[in-house]
């Protein structure tokens, strides 16, 4: 029962993480139509920030206000000049934005790799490792915290999609470009808000994984791969589907490395996906309907 | 037996009833215009015959088989062919290749085909732009090259779906005109058109709906003086 | 006629070289090549005819070349019949995966493809006692010199291109382009859209499917990272394409041209020019820069791909007329 337990608490922990990683991607995939297949690059990138940042004594909790500004402005100049352009060529697939961040995506990986070389690096700080206990369940300091700062930064994205003007303009523009642009919504703009505020989430995610994971250029694909599960168990484009999904992603992997072992995380979400293909087209949003 | 028959059609959409046990029946032969204001539910009609997607509830029956539910390509094969009123132009092919794409519904070899496809296309009077792309066409030509497609599958049963919107005068004089040759070639046709005069002229029974229920049936005269049509077209004021 | 001449002089060219060209070097570069037309062309039916872009024919690549493989090595047969049935086993993986994928709409298909490679990948590295895991397959090479391995490409290059140019003028291919346009138009004219997106990725699946089995055949050594590699494989076949030309017959030619050449750029150091230049004057900074552009390897393709998808949308071959334009300065008005 405790080791039943001690699994539900670690996945539900990293949930947390993975719903902030899905919100981001699942936002810019409603309001572009377009999956982000360098969404985990951008979160790799914050975490090298994280670690640079580090090696000067900076916290990587505070280098969430550094980092999420970075990325953002690097996510406002990806649709800026490389997505947004590509709406006005004439071409014949549909799916040239999604092939612009599977190159975004190589050259984010490949930067990093010149720059930092291919090895793994880690970040030290003084409650990396450290526990504490509830009953028999033990829980790592470092992800409690950042499952609680998830928590609020998703709480925060709801009230500032629900409630500012802003964000009903985004949500108007995922739900019909065509209509809200009649309505006067500059919905090139949102585009580029929608891609910037994705970037700084996922670069949250990063920050607050960094002290608990270790770093190297590769980890951009699987998280990717993370991510786009997330978005489609959630249902493509659904925000609340996107907590779903994280919390239901991660939830299934640590229950996998618990009972199958640790070689079978990967292809826990991958059994996941295609579960979803098969009985749920159209994820959780299927059945919530929001 | 009718040549074709809905029977109590019904279609919702979560809590929307956009079509409301809608009944009629076509003779072989037959204009038959089906009339409404806008979003009264006659698109999803169509919708529903054609395969789209399938009823809620209720019957389609063409040459007595029950067709309802069907996938579009099998009605299209049984003879039910149809225009979209938003139209869909397969762009980046000419117009001819766009004809010859459908000819394949009822012959296979290319050869075949291309010859079906330039009668079509000449009898629709599209021949002078056949090479043209169908992106480039302008409205007018897109509504035509929507009938050319759809005649090419060699429908019994044609459904139009307002073919005759956006056309100027000159135009629509040549739609109507076009329409009468596809009848007189032994098609029936159900057509939806806002167009009052169009219909009028064109229709030999008209059947109005608004809010997805019937609201009168008759020869365009009797219609016309519905007063159930008049509110649904004017609002109750003028009535 | 001048297209004519073309279509006799190409292939003769093609079937003299390895008898002009002595050098192996340049005949493997050639093999690579050949492979990639074969690729490219059947990436190019599925999405640039048929609509439905796939991100995992390093799936099909990778099944075809175990297939071969995995043959020889639990039954010892030999593995030129793993050729034939790799194209065919790359169809069987194919066809449940369209059922699946093809009833969806929208990003369904890309999505399901990407996690298709990933998966078989994963699932060839867990099945060690069946793959070998890591540790991949070897096998013995049936020839010594590259001639005959030259000539075997070159006929599945010639065969595939010109089976897919036959399908693409008759009723399928004019069906495939009529769901990649508009596909409740398709259904309308009495085209069956899933049956017609299936049949489009068999022929695509099972011509990648015999390309990997003939790259079995040729390198004799395969493992899950190299042939279901997601960068080298699924990313490199639509880069073929698009820079060639997608929605266009000879397009991904052109394109596994330029991308072979590319690729070898990077592996060599611009040919070894920079080495050569590093002895010749012994200066440090051409050995230094060569050992950078051999890294940058995957840097250069992910450039590139952002370049061609914003300045070349349509290939080489499709954009031809606005290279003419722009780079050559002909204005065919004045």
């Amino acid at each position: 029962m405790d080791v039943f337990l001690q699994t539900l608490v670690a996945g539900i922990l990293k949930g947390g993480l993975y719903a902030l990683i899905g919100i981001g991607m699942t936002l810019i995939m409603g309001v572009m139509g377009i999956i982000n297949l360098a969404h985990g690059q951008l979160m790799m990138l914050a975490m090298y920030v994280t670690f640079v940042l580090n090696t000067m004594g900076v916290d990587p909790y505070v280098s969430l206000f550094i980092a999420m500004p970075l990325l953002f402005m690097l996510g406002v100049a990806i649709q800026k000049f490389l997505l947004n352009p590509l709406m006005k060529v004439e071409t014949i697939l549909p799916e040239n934005q999604v092939l612009m961040t599977v190159g975004i995506g190589m050259v984010l990986t490949e930067v990093a790799r010149f720059v930092f070389s291919s090895d793994y690096k880690y970040i030290t700080t003084g409650y990396a490792d450290r526990t504490f206990y509830i009953g028999n369940i033990s829980f790592s300091v470092a992800l409690t915290i950042a499952f609680v700062i998830a928590l609020s930064f998703t709480a925060a994205m709801f009230w500032f999609l629900l409630k500012t003007d802003l964000g009903r303009s985004i949500r108007a523009t995922a739900q019909d470009k065509d209509a809200a642009t009649l309505m006067g919504v500059n919905t090139g703009r949102i585009t580029v808000i929608t891609f910037g505020l994705g970037s700084a989430l996922v670069a949250a995610a990063g920050c607050l994984l960094a002290p608990v994971y270790y770093i190297f250029p590769d980890l951009g694909g699987p998280f990717t791969a993370k991510a786009f599960i997330i978005t489609i168990l959630g249902g493509l484009g659904s925000t609340v589907g996107a907590i779903f999904g994280g919390v239901t992603l991660g939830l299934a992997e640590s229950m996998g490395a618990t009972y199958f072992g640790m070689e079978y995380e990967d292809i826990v979400g991958l059994t996941i996906f295609i579960l979803v293909l098969l009985f749920l087209p159209g994820g959780f949003k299927r059945l919530t309907k929001v | 037996m009718s040549y074709f028959r809905v029977e109590k059609l019904v279609k919702k959409f979560g809590g929307l009833t956009a079509v409301d046990e809608v009944t009629f029946e076509v003779g072989k032969g037959e204009i038959f215009g089906l009339i409404g204001p806008n979003g009264s539910g006659k698109t999803t009609t169509f919708n529903m015959i054609s395969g789209v997607y399938p009823p809620t509830s209720g019957k389609v029956v063409y040459r007595d088989r029950e067709i309802q539910g069907m996938k579009s390509h099998r009605i299209c094969h049984l003879g039910v062919g149809r225009t979209f009123q938003v139209v869909k132009p397969l762009g980046r092919m000419t117009v001819l290749d766009n004809v010859i794409a459908a000819s394949f519904s009822r012959v296979n070899s290319m050869r075949e085909a291309r010859g079906a496809a330039l009668r079509t296309v000449e009898f629709c009077g599209l021949a002078p732009v056949r090479e043209v792309l169908a992106r480039s066409l302008p409205i007018a030509g897109r509504k035509r090259l929507e009938i050319a497609r759809a005649m090419a599958t060699r429908p019994e049963l044609l459904l139009l779906d307002e073919t005759a919107a956006g056309l100027n005068p000159t135009e629509l004089v040549e739609a109507i005109e076009l329409i009468r040759k596809i009848r007189e070639n032994g098609t029936t046709i159900v057509i939806i058109e806002h167009i009052m005069h169009v219909i009028m002229t064109i229709s030999d029974r008209i059947h109005a709906i608004n809010f997805g229920q019937t609201i009168a049936e008759g020869t365009p005269k009797e219609v016309a003086a519905n007063q159930a049509v008049i509110e649904a077209y004017l609002g109750t004021d003028y009535a | 006629m001048k297209k004519n001449l073309y279509q006799l002089i190409l292939p003769a060219v093609l079937a003299l070289l390895p008898m002009a060209v002595k050098s192996e070097y340049f005949l493997h570069l050639m093999i690579l090549f050949l492979l990639w037309v074969v690729i490219g062309s059947s990436w190019n039916i599925l999405a640039g005819y048929t609509g439905q872009v796939s991100f995992g024919h390093a799936a099909f690549f990778g099944v075809g070349a175990y297939t071969a493989g995995l043959l020889f090595q639990h039954l010892q047969v030999s593995p030129w019949w793993g050729m034939a049935l790799g194209g065919i086993v790359a169809m069987l993986i194919g066809l449940p995966f369209g059922a699946i994928c093809f009833p969806l709409r929208g990003a369904y298909f890309a999505l399901a493809s990407l996690a298709l490679g990933e998966g078989i990948r994963h699932i060839a590295t867990v099945a060690e006692g069946f793959t070998g895991g890591m540790m991949g397959i070897m096998i013995m090479p049936t020839f010594t010199s590259k001639a005959p391995y030259y000539y075997i490409a070159l006929g599945l290059a010639v065969l595939s291109v010109l089976s897919i140019r036959a399908i693409i003028n008759s009723k399928p291919g004019y069906y495939f382009v009529s769901i990649r346009e508009d596909q409740d138009a398709a259904a309308s004219l009495g085209i069956d859209t899933t049956l017609y997106k299936n049949i489009s990725l068999s022929i695509s699946a099972f011509w990648t499917g015999m390309a990997g089995a003939l790259y079995m055949n040729y390198m004799g050594f395969i493992d899950p990272n190299v042939v279901f590699s997601l960068h080298d494989y699924s990313v490199m076949a639509i880069l073929v394409a698009i820079v060639g030309g997608v929605g266009t017959i000879y397009g991904p030619a052109v394109g596994a041209f330029i991308m072979v050449a590319f690729q070898e750029f990077f592996r060599t150091g611009f040919f070894g020019l920079f080495d050569y230049l590093g002895k010749a004057t012994g200066s440090p900074a051409f050995t230094a820069l060569s050992g950078a552009v051999r890294q940058a390897h995957v840097l250069g393709f992910g450039i590139l791909v952002i370049v061609v998808i914003l300045y070349l949308p349509n290939g080489v071959v499709g954009d031809w007329e606005k290279i003419k334009r722009n780079v050559f300065r002909i204005n065919p008005a004045g």
